[in-house]
């Protein structure tokens, strides 16, 4: 009976299995099939440079030399700095919305700060353009210089459009999703956790540290690389505010570039085969950047969320 | 040792409910004192408002006196008021992040001990207390939440004792354990009443007969009556005591 009744679904169900096994196996298709493109059309370029691709800081298409070095640097530069801005801040917004605000200023300051993530990227840039670079060039940087000027991060002349420009901009566009998330999970820590944290004689910070931050651990490190994620990609903004020259230079005031905005400001002035075969290497390299990265965030919170022995919160 | 509450017209709301409705009651100190009463009749709200646990959730108020140690309780410190009032939760709530070990030292810890014998020897003592000791020695460093219900509430029971409260508030502790993880705690309320003034909510009758030296009993918010248990469970005053008792309600 029991065997009988196992193989007795009904021909719909079996029809919505298949469907959906397709579309799922339709994404992974997509993304190999992606990959292998973008390899075929970097041939070229990898035959020619080989691994010196990555390693070269020379960028000069009117000489045939292509190297990537400059690119890949200004990208994950601009998306740590972004990090680092963005994820104290996300997590400092969700703290407070979750734990502190009064429940009406809650749903009003947390749709503000989902707001921000729904402007479009490209007026985000038109803002860096007219006001933070020039704040930057005017206030910030010679402020900077002054007082950690011994630093090298922090010397040379202050632009306004570079490294720091695009890391802020991605910090400001990031940020929602980090809080959004952080303030969802967060929201999720079971409200006995709190209260045995506040019996123990704990004060509201040392209740979040030991209650809710440790329960929802996973869930904003989650958050936190869905905004590394974007930081990698995102291409219009930084493109307006990155200063947009291939060179490596210790100073965060000094321009740079990133590999999105590579891509999109030369493929259209790609002249010959190599030139464009380059361009999709970088694309191809960020295409590999971004998933060993993914790939890295999934083990770190794999191992975070193991706690100790036996006991397992995912 | 224990320490004596004096409870002086109690009121407490819980949004436009009022949940207690002034409540005078001595509760003595080395005493098991058990708290009964149908759902909804104040009793948890009645020793949430001793350690001022009550008033943490949005939409309360509490006006009246709760005198412990000769001072109010509302002029002191809820944090420092916490150290001294311990509480264990209906259901187990340890820390699932932190080991056994970890979770019993947790209050301690946010007292600044930090020395890691007196944390040893404290986790030690308290998981003794609470009678869960030999069960757990050899795997300290395990999640605590890989133990058992019965046992993650004795866990939660050496986590407050490890703090040295004087007073220690039980919010029907064994409703979500099975029947031996039951005797288990009811055993340890019984040996922790040398040391401590207890205080237990509970919805069953019976337990409250085995374990406690005095029953309260309360109804819509009122304290109908309080006296030795085995006056209350066999000679009630109060009719509505009697009724309740019998099983005629509740």
């Amino acid at each position: 009976m029991s065997k009988k009744r196992r193989f007795n679904t009904s021909l719909g169900d079996q029809f919505l299995r298949l469907v959906t096994f397709l579309m799922a196996f339709s994404v992974l298709v997509l993304m190999a099939w992606m990959g292998w493109q973008m390899f075929d059309a970097a041939r070229p370029s990898i035959h020619t440079f080989g691994f010196s691709f990555i390693t070269s800081r020379v960028w000069d298409p009117v000489k045939e030399q292509f190297g990537a070095l400059p690119f890949i640097y200004g990208t994950l530069m601009t998306s740590l700095l972004a990090l680092l801005l963005a994820a104290p801040i996300g997590l400092g917004v969700a703290i407070f919305l979750n734990e502190m605000a009064e429940s009406k200023f809650r749903a009003v300051i947390g749709f503000l700060v989902e707001m921000l993530a729904a402007i479009p990227s490209v007026v985000y840039g038109l803002w860096g353009i007219f006001v933070l670079a020039p704040w930057l060039r005017e206030t910030v940087e010679p402020g900077l210089a002054k007082w950690l000027g011994f630093i090298p991060l922090f010397q040379g002349t202050p632009v306004g459009f570079g490294m720091l420009a695009g890391g802020l901009i991605l910090a400001m566009m990031i940020l929602p999703t980090i809080a959004a998330i952080s303030r969802e999970v967060m929201a999720s820590v079971p409200n006995m956790q709190r209260e045995a944290a506040l019996a123990l004689g704990a004060t509201k910070w040392e209740m979040i540290k030991v209650a809710v931050l440790p329960y929802a651990k996973t869930g904003i490190m989650g958050g936190i690389m869905l905004g590394l994620g974007r930081a990698l990609g995102e291409t219009m903004a930084v493109t307006m505010v990155i200063g947009n020259r291939p060179d490596i230079l210790p100073s965060l005031f000094a321009p740079a570039y990133s590999m999105a905005a590579v891509i999109a400001n030369e493929f259209t002035e790609a002249t010959y085969d190599l030139y464009l075969s380059a361009l999709v290497e970088i694309g191809f390299i960020l295409f590999g950047i971004t998933l060993v990265l993914n790939f890295l965030a999934r083990l770190l919170v794999w191992s975070v969320a193991r706690g100790p022995k036996g006991g397992n919160l995912v | 040792m224990g320490q004596t509450l004096s409870v002086r017209k109690l009121e407490a709301w819980y949004g436009p409910n009022k949940t207690l409705k002034g409540i005078n009651m001595e509760i003595e100190a080395n005493h098991v004192t058990a708290i009964i009463g149908p759902s909804g009749c104040g009793k948890s709200t009645f020793v949430r408002c001793i350690n001022r646990m009550h008033e943490t959730l949005p939409g309360t108020k509490v006006i009246g006196e709760i005198i412990l140690d000769g001072e109010s309780i509302y002029d002191q410190d809820p944090v420092a008021l916490r150290k001294t009032v311990g509480m264990v939760f209906q259901k187990p709530n340890p820390f699932p992040s932190m080991s056994i070990f970890e979770n019993v030292v947790a209050g301690v810890r946010l007292n600044g001990q930090r020395n890691k014998q007196n944390l040893q020897a404290i986790a030690e003592r308290s998981l003794r207390m609470a009678a869960l000791w030999d069960e757990v020695k050899d795997r300290l460093n395990y999640s605590g939440i890989s133990l058992s219900g019965g046992q993650q509430q004795r866990l939660c029971i050496a986590r407050a004792l490890a703090v040295e409260p004087e007073i220690l508030l039980m919010d029907e502790p064994a409703s979500a354990l099975d029947p031996i993880a039951t005797t288990h705690i009811e055993e340890l309320i019984r040996q922790l009443r040398d040391n401590y003034t207890i205080l237990i909510v509970t919805h069953n009758m019976q337990q409250a007969a085995r374990i406690a030296d005095s029953t309260a009993f309360f109804l819509n918010g009122e304290l109908v009556e309080h006296g030795a248990t085995s006056e209350i469970f066999t000679n009630p005053k109060d009719k509505r005591t009697e009724d309740y008792i019998t099983g005629r309600f509740g």
